[in-house]
């Protein structure tokens, strides 16, 4: 009986340089393809080593007639069912760029399972026809396609050719996972900067760095305390952008009392601050500086354009299971009807969203409207109990 | 007091206004400050009434920031006026793309907190600038002033176009078109396609939107109204009109050099100011 090896992986390096293949998405599928054909190959060449000198040693055969055999049989396999599969991914991939799994090789289980059944009896087929050409020697004459042996060994290539594909589709599986992974890394570690990037916005940064320059001469002791202002909310800003933790509510509120008293001193007494916190409530565990998006907006958006300034309030309620927090300010209001919803806040507010979606899911809400009394009015509600 | 330069401070944040204030003092004593203004809207209109020679404009203010307060003194200042157009420096503590206009344009700017040293360069600028040329011919006063309004006005105009450009780069995704204007009159909402708009004109805080028959009043801003419409059809002729192109019939100079605008379906003539006269040449 001629050995039995079969086939597996990929890349077969010649279709890979087939220019009309190579679509941007499919790149990281063609990264590594020469190291990995290699690989794959000596695992086939080694498979078939195995095999031929197993048979040659249990039917007592010429070794290298065996080896012959075993390699023409387990490499022609390898080429038409592994190239079947490279071809048949990068089809798919081509016509639907949105299912990865296309995109990192893997045809799926119903195109593998034919190209499976039809491409082991055609590489068993080729591979002893191409072995009894090259060494003239048959070893079953007669019989060899009609024997019992012969589905026996058919099914062995098969059999073979099924667990190796398989381990091909566990490592796609990973593949896939492992990238999903890093794009999400990537993402975090782009919302980490963009937050940071709002918090420390350059011009309130050097605005209220001018201001305390001035400050300086006019009146030391209170230079000097809106410094402490200033350090407290560049490290609450850095530690919130780093880890994603939550403080206790009254911290929340020191922190933004530090963001409006840096505000008033520029702002002067255009800028009127109301702040109330029920003392049953400030041990209460909050995302940190969560508030401060909204506090932003209320200034920047409501009461700076505002000529003659306005207030801003902020309230802190329980309210059944949920805590209610509110910014309102009553300064110039939310774009009319007229201007389209594009704008939908800016980052400050997906940001907010984001948040209480991760950390909440569907418990926690977010409103912005317009304010009864004029301007806008921002409410969160969040499960006191997290 | 005629020998004594005037200037307006516009700034809205009232410690950086006092400091720029009492810096003047100390490098240009002779300097008479007529007047501070808090924001856009006041240090127009003190402008326009006090016709300083010299302006310092913040950048961020309530009501028009600095550079729309320049433009619209450009756009009013008086032609026949014995008062010159002011010298213009501009304030900032951050705006990337308005600093980067200003070099390009050698246009006068200082950055917040600002630096003594600086402020005495930029006073020496301003000095000289006012001082009368000796050698100079003396020329009609009328003359004088219609030149530094003419390089005033050409300075503002490329300063606008640089800043929106810089800003454009900035703005991630851009502003969808408005394709239907909703006016809301009592419980009945008209819809008037844009394209059938003649021209926008402000209004205090509404815009009035005229077509050929009708007109509507909505509450938006002209600021907030430019970027959703299409510069190649909508022209901005002043900074309280846009006029659609393609209803403008002719536009016509008078002999002081003013352009006003006559159209096709409606009898009333639009003024265009001289920031936007330029735009109006044979082709």
């Amino acid at each position: 009986m001629p050995p039995m090896p079969a086939p597996m992986p990929p890349l077969f390096s010649r279709f890979s340089r087939f220019s009309r293949f190579s679509r941007s998405h499919l790149a990281d599928a063609s990264l590594g393809t020469a190291a990995h054909m290699l690989r794959r190959a000596l695992w086939t060449a080694l498979f078939s080593t195995v095999i031929g000198a197993v048979i040659a040693v249990l039917r007592g055969t010429d070794f290298w007639i065996s080896l012959t055999y075993s390699y023409a049989i387990g490499l022609i396999c390898w080429l038409l069912i592994d190239g079947s599969r490279l071809l048949l991914a990068r089809w798919l991939a081509r016509r639907h760029p949105e299912r990865p799994e296309y995109a990192h090789g893997w045809p799926g289980w119903g195109p593998m399972a034919a190209v499976l059944l039809l491409g082991s009896p055609l590489g068993y087929l080729l591979g002893s026809t191409l072995a009894r050409w090259f060494t003239g020697i048959d070893p079953h004459p007669g019989h060899a396609y009609t024997s019992d042996g012969y589905l026996v060994m058919l099914l062995v290539t098969l059999g073979i050719g099924a667990t190796l594909t398989r381990i091909q589709y566990a490592k796609g599986q990973l593949a896939h996972a492992q990238a999903q992974a890093e794009a999400q890394r990537r993402q975090l570690a782009e919302t980490q900067l963009r937050l940071l990037q709002s918090q420390l916005e350059p011009h309130m940064l050097f605005n209220t760095l001018a201001n305390l320059r001035v400050l300086i001469s006019l009146d030391p002791p209170r230079a000097q305390a809106m410094l402490d202002h200033l350090i407290a909310f560049l490290r609450a800003t850095l530690k919130a952008s780093r880890e994603t933790g939550s403080h206790r509510l009254a911290d929340e509120f020191d922190r933004i009392g530090d963001y409006l008293a840096l505000m008033a001193m520029r702002m002067g007494p255009r800028l009127r601050v109301e702040l109330d916190l029920p003392a049953e409530l400030r041990e209460r565990p909050v995302p940190a500086l969560l508030l401060q998006p909204l506090v932003e907006n209320a200034i920047r958006h409501g009461l700076e354009p505002q000529p003659e300034g306005g207030t801003i309030a902020l309230t802190a309620r329980r309210e059944g299971p949920d805590l209610l927090l509110t910014v309102r300010d009553d300064g110039v209001g939310l774009g009319t009807s007229m201007s389209p919803p594009t704008t939908g806040g800016g980052f400050g507010l997906t940001q907010v969203r984001e948040r209480l979606q991760t950390l909440y899911g569907e418990r926690a809400r977010f409103d912005l409207a317009p304010a009864a009394e004029g301007g806008t009015l921002s409410s969160l509600r969040l499960p006191l109990e997290p | 007091m005629t020998d004594r330069p005037t200037a307006l401070i516009a700034e809205d944040e009232p410690l950086l206004a006092g400091h720029l204030r009492q810096e003047l003092a100390r490098v240009w004593p002779e300097l008479d400050v007529v007047a501070m203004a808090a924001d856009g809207l006041t240090a127009l209109r003190r402008g326009l009434e006090l016709r300083p020679q010299v302006a310092f404009l913040d950048i961020r203010m309530p009501g028009l920031s600095g550079l729309e307060v320049a433009a619209a003194l450009a756009e009013d200042w008086p032609d026949d006026a014995d008062a010159p157009f002011p010298l213009l420096v501009f304030v900032t503590a951050y705006d990337q793309y308005a600093v980067q206009a200003f070099e390009r344009q050698a246009v006068d700017y200082l950055l917040k907190p600002v630096d003594a040293q600086r402020l005495a360069r930029s006073v020496q600028r301003l000095q000289a600038r006012l001082a009368p040329h000796p050698a100079a011919p003396v020329v009609p006063t009328g003359s004088s002033t219609a030149n530094a309004l003419t390089q005033a006005v050409e300075q503002l105009q490329a300063l606008t176009r640089s800043i929106a450009a810089g800003a454009g780069q900035e703005v991630g995704h851009p502003v969808a078109r408005l394709e239907v204007i909703q006016a809301q009159v009592g419980h009945t909402v008209h819809l008037v396609p844009v394209d059938e708009v003649l021209y926008f004109e402000a209004a205090d805080k509404y815009l009035r939107v005229v077509t050929a028959d009708q007109e509507h009043l909505i509450r938006l801003s002209m600021r907030e109204l430019l970027p959703q419409l299409d510069p190649q059809r909508f022209w901005q002729v002043h900074r309280g009109t846009v006029v659609q192109a393609r209803a403008v019939s002719r536009a016509i100079r008078d002999e002081a050099g003013r352009v006003t605008l006559q159209l096709r379906e409606r009898p009333e003539r639009l003024t265009v100011s001289r920031l936007y006269a330029q735009r109006f040449k044979g082709m």
